[in-house]
């Protein structure tokens, strides 16, 4: 289900004289030409990261301690903290997450009032400034709920951040689902929420994995939210209540703070980055295993 | 399966959530917050590390965020101790301030701007738009791009107070927050005049970045100018809290007033006070 | 049961906003409280520091600086977003198209504090040799734009691969071109994936407050061309948030109110547009 692509040149034998081929022609150069526009751009922002950062990158680099406010040393903490952020993160937007969707997509009607006030609040969350999330934070997390600066309050912070993009695109995908599915669910006498679990979920996946990989990323690159609820602290977290610093503070902290920081920035934008590709690739595998596997057993 | 993993991986927050509760109170005497300017934060964190070394036990957690998160911060009783990047003012006459260490600002150019130097009455006259090209100060014939800070900065302030301004009065082309920014935006443009924080501005003109200090009165602007008092443009570091500080948060302020840190504060690239 | 563990999954979703708008309502309150509403709109200009008697707190510009650019940006991304995808889908080679994907999605983590970096350091000066002073509502439109692709091409794709293969098949049998598929098949399949995108897009782009503060210059002024510089009601609280005190301090958190209401207000005309579309 997933592999919906369509082997290149698919089309090429149609018959052709419906429309004129030179249009045809301009499309494709069209759609090459903004791919390799992208590229470029993307090529251009990495290879700036990597020229700059890559001297500095090293096994000590990535496992010592920061020194001197960051120009030395290393940035061992940070992603011990930055992994903790986003597994507390995550294991509390997935599930509230995918259980909003489905509600969305498939329990609530368009026009029953609880669906379109949850959504339109929703879409209103996903414009919400990083640093009102920061702002809120620290007032309901880290003051009202008495969890101090704390991985913990940063993580809760980011799960609302991430939410509406989980939710919309999880919702998306469900939604994109053909009605047949449903259909030959209802005729095998599956209940609807073993219909969702076997067999829309898993067709959905697409959907849910764009959510993960896009959630992942805002929730990794996040700065502003998490300096006024994660915090500011260097030292290796012990628990999740310990404030601890996350990586793109620390990048934010050098490249905006610490006058002769900027190498380091660059080198743990660059680390970042890396953890951002295992992080997805594995989150992809996971989620496409999970899912997928499931569709075939059913 | 999906499911069991959720299960775990709560468990796991729980459990990690309990561990870190037990921990906090019995080592609750022993641990201090200190919150407030972006601008103090790295060096008051690498004093505490440095204090955390004299006391194992202590824990003190370093958290920025503004001055103003500082002081009401430390009147809601959220910090024990603040950080203030400017003078107390008359608001906060109730609270008790600690100076740690000095800041100077100076005008900064970029580096090929072939402008030497210029007068108190120039800088006015460029910040309030009366000069808007660089040739009228004996420049290249460019408009100039000013580069101001955002309202309410500390350095904004400084400045201000120095060139008897107000803040309404400036036309500024950019504007910009935080000091990195500042020397970059101004690196970035060959047209541009900007003000920054003297201690930055000379280790950045020092290393790569493509900027100028501008004398200010015929006094260079160097730390060393800031520390012996001929530099005009200064404006303290603070340390605050809202009582009396007792205990760990006086030992630490102590500690941070004292000449056994002196060595940070100029790595930092701030200026140590003489004592 | 699970209808009820499902409402309350949603129910926690939608509280979030609840509590964020409760929190920005009583920050705010106390200089909306001895001030009003009015002064937002008809003050002279915005120089907040101080208490209300001296302060003044005109956010037009700013609101307008915020339309601008997410406008701007918006548009340009739109296209750009589903031509990605639609390269992905259907024109590129399986493991090019896999490459390209990975890519995007590493767009997408890049933080924020990074793209201005690299806007400050490359994209103003270039700006910069068409038009001083260089940072501008352009750049700004520009950044945001690599800032928000990454979620329009990525939701688009994802849509795009869950268009039917029948259709697809259909098409074909139908002796459609590649090019008038994609137009009258693919993109009107996909259109309510294509749409969340948008959503999402136009929320990450009117919310972004590291990059734009350091590419748009943060003047508080209505634009009279792409090349002035703007502040948007983000920038304005992350510039000033950190020194403000009392009556500033509140007004700040006004700015947040109003981002909110924009952005009500933008995410229901994009439903409205794609509504009165999918019926005509």
């Amino acid at each position: 289900m997933v592999e919906a692509v369509l082997p290149a040149g698919w089309l090429d034998n149609s018959y052709r004289s419906v429309c004129p081929v030179w249009l045809d022609r301009c499309v494709t150069l069209c759609v090459w030409g903004v791919a390799a526009a992208v590229t470029a751009v993307f090529v251009c922002i990495v290879g700036d990261l990597v020229w700059h950062g890559i001297g500095q990158v090293s096994w000590s680099f990535i496992v010592d301690l920061p020194r001197d406010a960051g120009r030395a040393g290393g940035i061992g903490p940070m992603i011990v903290s930055t992994g903790l952020i986003l597994t507390v993160c995550l294991a509390v937007s997935v599930p509230v997450g995918l259980g909003t969707a489905v509600l969305l997509a498939e329990f609530s009607s368009d026009h029953r009032l609880f669906g379109v006030l949850v959504r339109r609040s929703l879409d209103v969350l996903a414009g919400v400034p990083s640093i009102v999330f920061g702002l809120f934070g620290s007032a309901f997390f880290c003051v009202y709920l008495r969890m101090g600066y704390s991985i913990l309050a940063g993580g809760l912070t980011l799960a609302c951040m991430v939410l509406p993009i989980l939710i919309r695109s999880v919702e998306a995908g469900i939604r994109s689902v053909p009605e047949e599915y449903r259909l030959g669910a209802a005729a095998l006498g599956l209940t609807r929420g073993r219909a969702v679990w076997h067999l829309l979920l898993p067709a959905a996946s697409p959907g849910v994995i764009v959510g993960l990989v896009l959630g992942i990323g805002r929730a990794i690159a996040e700065t502003a939210a998490l300096i006024f609820t994660s915090g500011y602290v260097t030292r290796m977290p012990e628990s999740l209540l310990d404030s601890g610093r996350s990586l793109s503070i620390h990048i934010y902290d050098l490249s905006m703070n610490v006058a002769g920081g900027d190498a380091n920035a660059y080198a743990t934008a660059l680390v970042l980055m890396v953890c951002l590709l295992v992080i997805n690739w594995v989150a992809s595998v996971v989620a496409d295993g999970c899912l997928c596997r499931r569709l075939i057993r059913v | 399966m999906a499911k069991q993993f959720w299960c775990v991986g709560w468990l796991l927050v729980f459990m990690a959530a309990n561990g870190g509760c037990g921990g906090e109170s019995s080592e609750a005497i022993g641990k201090l917050v200190v919150t407030g300017s972006s601008t103090v934060a790295p060096l008051v964190a690498e004093i505490a590390k440095r204090f955390e070394q004299h006391y194992p036990h202590v824990r003190i957690d370093v958290q920025t965020g503004g001055s103003s998160r500082g002081i009401s911060d430390v009147r809601r009783g959220l910090a024990d101790v603040g950080m203030v990047s400017r003078a107390i003012t008359s608001d906060e006459a109730d609270l008790y301030g600690y100076l740690i260490a000095l800041d100077g600002v100076c005008v900064i150019v970029h580096r090929d701007n072939p402008v030497r130097e210029l007068t108190d009455k120039q800088i006015i006259d460029i910040y309030t738009g009366a000069i808007t090209n660089w040739r009228a100060v004996s420049g290249r014939d460019t408009p100039i791009v000013v580069v101001n800070k955002a309202e309410g900065r500390s350095t904004l302030e400084v400045f201000l107070k120095h060139f008897r301004l107000a803040s309404d009065r400036i036309k500024a082309s950019v504007i910009i927050g935080d000091n990195q920014q500042g020397i970059k935006t101004v690196a970035g443009n060959p047209a541009a005049i900007g003000y920054v924080s003297i201690g930055a501005a000379q280790y950045e003109a020092e290393h790569a970045a493509s900027i100028k200090i501008l004398p200010m009165g015929g006094v260079a602007g160097t730390v060393e100018n800031v520390s012996s008092g001929l530099f005009p443009l200064v404006r303290p570091l603070n340390l605050i809290t809202n009582d009396e500080p007792i205990e760990l948060a006086r030992q630490f302020i102590e500690f941070a007033c004292s000449d056994s840190v002196r060595d940070l504060v100029m790595e930092q690239y701030f200026v140590a006070l003489s004592r | 049961m699970l209808i009820w563990g499902l409402r309350a999954c949603a129910a926690v979703a939608g509280s979030v906003v609840l509590l964020i708008v409760l929190f920005l309502v009583t920050e705010s309150l106390p200089v909306l409280g001895h001030m009003g509403w009015s002064r937002f709109l008809t003050d002279a200009s915005w120089h907040p520091a101080g208490d209300a008697a001296e302060g003044t707190f005109n956010l037009t510009p700013i609101v307008v600086g915020t339309l601008a650019t997410t406008a701007g940006s918006v548009m340009i991304v739109v296209p750009l977003g589903l031509i990605s995808a639609v390269f992905c889908c259907y024109y590129a080679p399986p493991v090019l198209a896999r490459c390209y994907r990975r890519l995007i999605e590493l767009l997408a983590g890049i933080p924020s504090v990074v793209y201005g970096f690299w806007g400050l350091v490359v994209l103003v000066p270039l700006v910069r040799r068409f038009e001083p002073p260089g940072p501008s509502l352009l750049a700004g439109v520009l950044i945001l734009t690599v800032m928000i692709l990454p979620t329009i091409a990525l939701t688009a794709e994802a849509a795009m691969m869950n268009v039917p293969r029948a259709y697809l098949h259909g098409a074909a049998a139908l002796g459609l071109s590649k090019r008038a598929t994609l137009w009258g098949v693919v993109i009107p399949a996909a259109k309510s994936g294509v749409l969340t995108g948008v959503i999402l897009g136009i929320g990450r782009a009117i919310g972004e407050t590291m990059a734009i503060l350091m590419v748009c210059g943060n003047i508080v002024q209505v634009p009279t061309s792409v090349f002035d510089p703007v502040r948007t009601l983000t920038a304005n609280i992350a510039l000033e948030m950190a020194y403000a005190m009392g009556d500033h301090r509140s007004a700040l958190f006004v700015s947040g109110l109003v981002l909110m209401g924009l952005i009500m207000v933008l995410v229901i005309v994009a439903e409205t547009i794609s509504k009165r579309e999918s019926h005509g």
